[in-house]
């Protein structure tokens, strides 16, 4: 039998969740007993060619082109797990949310203390920014959520263990941490 | 056994209290963790927060208000109210801007505690994104409205404790806001860093300035053991 599969993807985020993922140390050499790796970062897969079994995403969706790879790994994931607070809540980015778009550019681009000759950029090949940053689930339905800005190595070890023995990822008190 | 003793169960736990007891603080002394945030011990119980809502004899009552009475059948650590808690948590995160990521009280906050200590994965709900005004006027505390959850701690513990009334609710339902009895904010009032309404707030709300981040991760104050732990272990 063919071992199963894993996708990773990172929408808006800090890559933070992916370097936690790394952070299962040694037992990353286990892991690659246990799946195969599929589209992902790490091993710079860029599309998808099959179903594939785990897609683990970070990250929220602050602009088009990440609803639209986010609706990707909808359709080619059989169990789609949002990891990180980012993909939870929108996160650090989602902070924008309380200021309207326009001004978070305009303070970004034109009168921020150290800009001379700001301009907003709006090359057609840009992906266009939404009104707000949205949490994964708020997009696509989300099997399961992985809290922790990352969640620890363990956290996801634990939850990733737990989905390929068929059983629902559930965290000990330690693991389940918001930050 | 004295007449002065009434009996009753929680889950059906045989539990002694005196009367006058409220349900939480008989439940408290017998051992027994009831989850909460409006209530703290120094200070009369109001039952604002509903995340300690029982069943007595199949009826929802809050435990901090409800005083003990012999043969009460009450029931506290059930799957039923424990998923109403965890949705009572989710609209407080998502009515503030609860972001745990990026505040100075993670780690040390009883809201958050009590989302670890019930399961609650994360909100689901949307986030309703207020924009509530912060005060720093104050040289040693700030007011981070957005993260209040409306206990009245504050309120309580400087009207009893401080003998100040610096803080009060003003507004009502989803407008209400924590509010100072001064015009330009915190920094105009008697308000002091070593009032017992200082250091009440369950959350990250009434902050002391240059004490954020001074704990690592791994020895904060919920890291390792749930909110409630001290409750359930001084009685064994
Ligand atoms: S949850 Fe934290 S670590 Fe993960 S992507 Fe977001 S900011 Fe980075
Ligand atoms: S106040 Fe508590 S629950 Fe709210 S963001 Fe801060 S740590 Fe999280
Ligand atoms: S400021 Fe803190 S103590 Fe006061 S009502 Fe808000 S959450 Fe409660
Ligand atoms: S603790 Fe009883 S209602 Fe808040």
């Amino acid at each position: 039998m063919s071992k199963p599969t894993i996708a990773t993807g990172h929408f808006t985020g800090c890559f933070g969740c992916h370097m936690s993922l790394l952070d299962i140390d040694e037992r990353i050499l286990q892991l690659t007993e246990l799946v195969e790796f599929d589209k992902s970062p790490i091993n710079d897969k860029k599309r998808f060619d099959r179903m594939v079994d785990i897609g683990l995403i970070e990250g929220g969706c602050s602009n088009d082109e990440n609803v639209e790879f986010l609706q990707m790994f909808r359709d080619n994931c059989k169990t789609l797990v949002a990891v990180g607070a980012c993909a939870l809540t929108g996160g650090v980015p989602a902070m924008r949310n309380t200021v309207p778009l326009r001004e978070c550019l305009e303070e970004a681009f034109l009168s921020g203390p150290s800009v001379v000759d700001g301009i907003i950029p709006n090359d057609p090949d840009l992906p266009v920014l939404l009104d707000r940053v949205y949490p994964a689930h708020e997009v696509v339905k989300i099997d399961y959520f992985l809290p922790g800005c990352p969640p620890s190595a363990d956290a996801i070890w634990a939850a990733v263990v737990a989905l390929l023995e068929g059983r629902e990822p559930t965290l000990d008190y330690e693991l389940l941490k918001y930050d | 056994m004295s007449d002065n003793t009434i009996t009753f169960t929680i889950d059906g736990k045989e539990v002694q209290g005196v009367p006058g007891q409220k349900i939480m603080e008989a439940a408290d002394a017998a051992g027994v963790y009831i989850p909460r945030l409006c209530h703290h011990k120094d200070l009369p119980p109001r039952g604002h927060c509903r995340l300690c809502v029982v069943k007595v004899d199949g009826r929802p009552k809050s435990s901090c208000t409800i005083p003990i009475e012999d043969g009460m059948q009450v029931e506290n650590d059930t799957e039923e109210l424990n998923e109403h808690r965890r949705m009572v948590l989710e609209m407080m995160f998502v009515e503030g801007n609860h972001f745990c990521p990026s505040c100075e009280s993670s780690g040390n906050c009883e809201l958050q505690a009590e989302g670890y200590r019930l399961g609650m994965i994360t909100p689901t709900l949307p986030y309703i994104e207020s924009h509530r005004e912060m005060d720093a006027t104050h040289p040693d505390i700030f007011v981070n409205r957005d993260l209040c959850i409306l206990c009245g701690r504050c309120v309580r513990a400087s009207a009893i404790q401080d003998g100040k009334t610096v803080f009060a609710f003003e507004g009502r339902g989803i407008h209400k806001v924590i509010t100072v009895n001064a015009e330009h904010g915190l920094g105009e009032t008697l308000m002091d860093v070593a009032d017992a309404a200082a250091s009440v707030c369950p959350t990250g709300c009434l902050h002391t300035k240059r004490l954020g981040y001074t704990i690592p991760v791994g020895q904060r104050k919920y890291d390792h053991r749930p909110i409630g732990s001290d409750i359930e272990q001084a009685a064994h």
